[in-house]
């Protein structure tokens, strides 16, 4: 029997657009994922994906020439598209709360850390400054960073990259939100401080019972953070399953292309199976499946039909024909040097 | 299999002038690289592997004389590089070549395809002009460009193509070293993975010897046959590849292992988590320049500087750089955290 999970957000077919000087690209197409409460879910895929766009699109943080065209993206069963600038406002930072790649973009060099910790304490929790002020320092010493009294009196360029990661985390969490959404938070970061970085996200979760987006280009962060992940290609989320059965029993070709192509520092490979060609231009998608110019074996119908993301089993879903009644291809197929029997 | 040297590093430092006060005098300076040596033979892959800073970039910018060393001897099939004029440095250039992270930085967005290798086959003056054109289309096949896309401009291609122009105008001149620094680092796993391969398959097709410089270390496992572990401007460990991933001896390089995130979701894995920052390179600590960050330091570590040397427990060539390794790999030492 499985254990039916609360879901705190739950995103249904998102679609974003953004209007550009070569007519409207659609950068997110089909992205549907729940967030079950307290865990943790990855979206990974290749740069240009619609990662980023995706968690922008919840927040509803999105450039002036982007909006969401589509979908519904329900926090605790209401639809944040449907909700005024301010009750969303009020949402963002206090319930919902990201972290970016790059700290120095979203802090101020111009105030020190504990000034910027404050102000998001004065607008959400409306208490004094003084009381926010040690709050603040309550903060820097949760994500551990060592002497709080004397950082909060720094700037941000005075601190390290890692240093700088662990405020941003400060702030993002410094309301309790229900659900952070890590964009690439180590990716600017050396290893053995990513190290760092994951073990404290990993160890706030679990103390403040938060649920996680952790948005990776890394199937090695997916793999040791993750409960759930969202295969993302080319806008569209082609496969969603729980982490084991991704890394275990991959289905979706795309999936295991890129298991294929990553070299493994823990195991000898005799050889890359790479995927070839690239990601197709957003101005100019493939009319059937996104991945069909690149996939080894794709068929004709894969080339004219976009395939939908369809369940297959507990907490599984599949954007590829050859999952489906429909698939006209062998019923045996080879992929990456491995045989496949695919049921159709 | 008798192995010939091609180049030979000796005592490398690059000390970079930090200038300061009002008469712009130096007042200190960056010790980027503090005495760095090791060789490299003919056909093999090297890696220097270390965080952002210990001074990889650096080590292969001095071996050109991009930046001229302070201090140490380069030599290359015997010759010195460090005491010969630019100008003959410059005919040098035509055996190695240096591939870097980002192609497009390299590569002039007003010049196509063509012309990029034109230039550098002129400048080394390989093949004469009227053979170049077939030459140029050729190395784009080899590289896996049409040979149509000759006459394209650099934004018209993709980062990994980008990466492959690159690696075609390395190749135009026939180098016999290519150092590749961090050549594959910007790049998509699925691309990286076809342009690792290509890499392989020229190195086999034209003997290529490579120093490969990355941060990855799965990329580094996946090419080197031997692999250089940098600390702080330092050599901390040195090894051949599987020596390295599967008896690693300085607790530096343990750490920087156990930190890599693993693709697997049922590995078990024991994490040393490092305290701290790298400290900086202007005022590096004093003894074993890790000390400040090593869970096993005590005090003969805060004051006598460690050497490269090998134990009982490593295969031959397998040196590192700590006092203590033999006890803290049988277990006598515990790590202090
Ligand atoms: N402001 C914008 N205008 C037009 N296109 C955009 C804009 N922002 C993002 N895109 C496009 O949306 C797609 C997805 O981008 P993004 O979500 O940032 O990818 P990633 O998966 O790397 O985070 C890309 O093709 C990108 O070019
Ligand atoms: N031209 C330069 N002037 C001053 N400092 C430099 C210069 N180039 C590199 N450095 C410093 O030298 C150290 C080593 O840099 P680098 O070799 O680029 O490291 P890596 O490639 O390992 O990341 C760093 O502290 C860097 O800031
Ligand atoms: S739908 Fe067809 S082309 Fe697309 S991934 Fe599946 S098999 Fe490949
Ligand atoms: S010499 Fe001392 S500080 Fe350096 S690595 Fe060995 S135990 Fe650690
Ligand atoms: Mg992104
Ligand atoms: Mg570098």
């Amino acid at each position: 029997m499985t254990q039916q999970l609360e879901n705190i957000l739950e995103v249904n077919n998102l679609q974003t657009v953004f209007a550009t000087e070569g007519g409207e690209v659609r950068a997110v197409d089909g992205v549907s994922f729940v967030v079950p409460k307290g865990k943790t879910i990855g979206i990974v895929g290749e740069s240009g994906s619609g990662k980023s766009i995706t968690s922008l699109s919840i927040l509803r943080l999105l450039a002036k020439n982007g909006k969401v065209n589509d979908g519904e993206i329900l926090f605790k069963g209401k639809d944040l598209l449907k909700l005024t600038d301010k009750q969303m406002r009020d949402i963002r930072g206090n319930q919902i709360s990201m972290i970016f790649q790059e700290p120095m973009t979203s802090l101020n060099p111009v105030y020190t850390v504990g000034q910027q910790i404050s102000e998001t304490l004065i607008i959400h929790k409306k208490i004094s400054k003084q009381e926010a002020m040690k709050q603040s320092v309550d903060m820097l010493k949760l994500v551990g960073i060592p002497s709080p009294e004397k950082r909060v009196k720094q700037y941000p360029h005075e601190l390290s990259g890692g240093m700088r990661q662990r405020v941003m985390i400060a702030m993002a969490l410094a309301c309790d939100p229900e659900i952070l959404i890590a964009d690439e938070p180590t990716t600017a970061l050396d290893v053995t401080i990513q190290a760092q970085i994951l073990e404290l996200i990993r160890d706030l979760q679990n103390r403040l019972d938060m649920s996680v987006i952790m948005i990776t280009h890394d199937l090695g962060v997916v793999a040791e953070t993750c409960d759930y992940v969202a295969v993302m290609y080319a806008g569209q989320v082609v496969e969603y399953s729980d982490v084991r059965t991704l890394f275990k029993n991959p289905k979706h070709p795309y999936t295991l292309g890129l298991l294929n192509s990553l070299p493994r520092h823990d195991v000898d490979q005799e050889k890359l199976i790479p995927i070839k060609g690239m990601v197709p231009s957003p101005h100019d998608m493939p009319v059937g499946c996104r991945f069909a110019p690149r996939c080894p074996v794709a068929t004709q119908a894969c080339h004219t039909k976009p395939p939908m993301l369809e369940s297959i089993g507990n907490n599984e879903q599949i954007r590829c024909w050859m999952y489906s009644e429909e698939w006209d291809g062998d019923s045996e197929v080879t992929l990456y040097g491995e045989k496949r029997t695919v049921k159709g | 299999m008798a192995k010939k040297e091609l180049l030979k590093v000796e005592g490398l430092k690059q000390y970079f002038p930090i200038k300061g006060g009002f008469l712009g005098r130096t007042v200190n300076h960056v010790k980027a690289l503090d005495g760095v040596s090791f060789t490299i033979y003919e056909g093999e892959t090297v890696s220097i592997v270390g965080e952002s800073g210990c001074g990889k970039s650096t080590t292969g910018r001095a071996i050109l004389r991009l930046e001229e060393p302070t201090e140490g001897t380069v030599e290359f099939q015997g010759t010195d590089l460090t005491k010969i004029s630019k100008k003959e440095m410059r005919k040098f250039r035509k055996d190695l070549q240096i591939i870097f992270q980002d192609p497009y930085a390299s590569i002039n967005p007003r010049q196509t395809v063509a012309s990029v290798l034109n230039e550098a086959m002129h400048i080394q003056n390989v093949l004469p002009p009227n053979q170049r054109r077939a030459r140029i289309e050729e190395l784009l096949e080899t590289v896996g460009l049409r040979p149509y896309q000759a006459d394209r401009y650099p934004h018209e291609f993709s980062g990994g193509q980008r990466q492959r122009i690159g690696i075609a105008r390395a190749l135009s001149v026939d180098p016999k070293l290519i150092i590749c620094d961090e050549a594959v680092s910007a790049l998509d796993v699925s691309i990286q993975a076809q342009v690792l391969n290509l890499l392989e398959e020229l190195q086999e097709e034209y003997g290529l010897t490579y120093l490969f410089i990355s941060h990855d270390l799965g990329v580094v496992r996946h090419i080197s046959d031997r692999i250089i572990v940098m600390y702080l401007g330092k050599i901390v460990e040195i090894a051949d590849k599987t020596s390295l991933f599967e008896n690693p001896q300085h607790p530096y390089t343990k750490a920087l292992l156990s930190a890599i995130p693993v693709p697997d979701p049922d590995a078990k894995k024991e994490r040393i988590i490092l305290k701290g920052d790298v400290p900086s390179p202007i005022d590096p600590p004093n003894g074993c320049r890790f000390h400040t960050r090593c869970p096993f330091a005590t005090d003969k570590c805060r004051t006598e500087e460690p050497q490269l040397r090998t134990s009982d427990l490593m295969k031959e060539g397998h040196q590192a750089a700590c006092h203590y390794m033999e006890d803290i790999t049988n277990g006598k030492m515990q790590p202090n955290y």
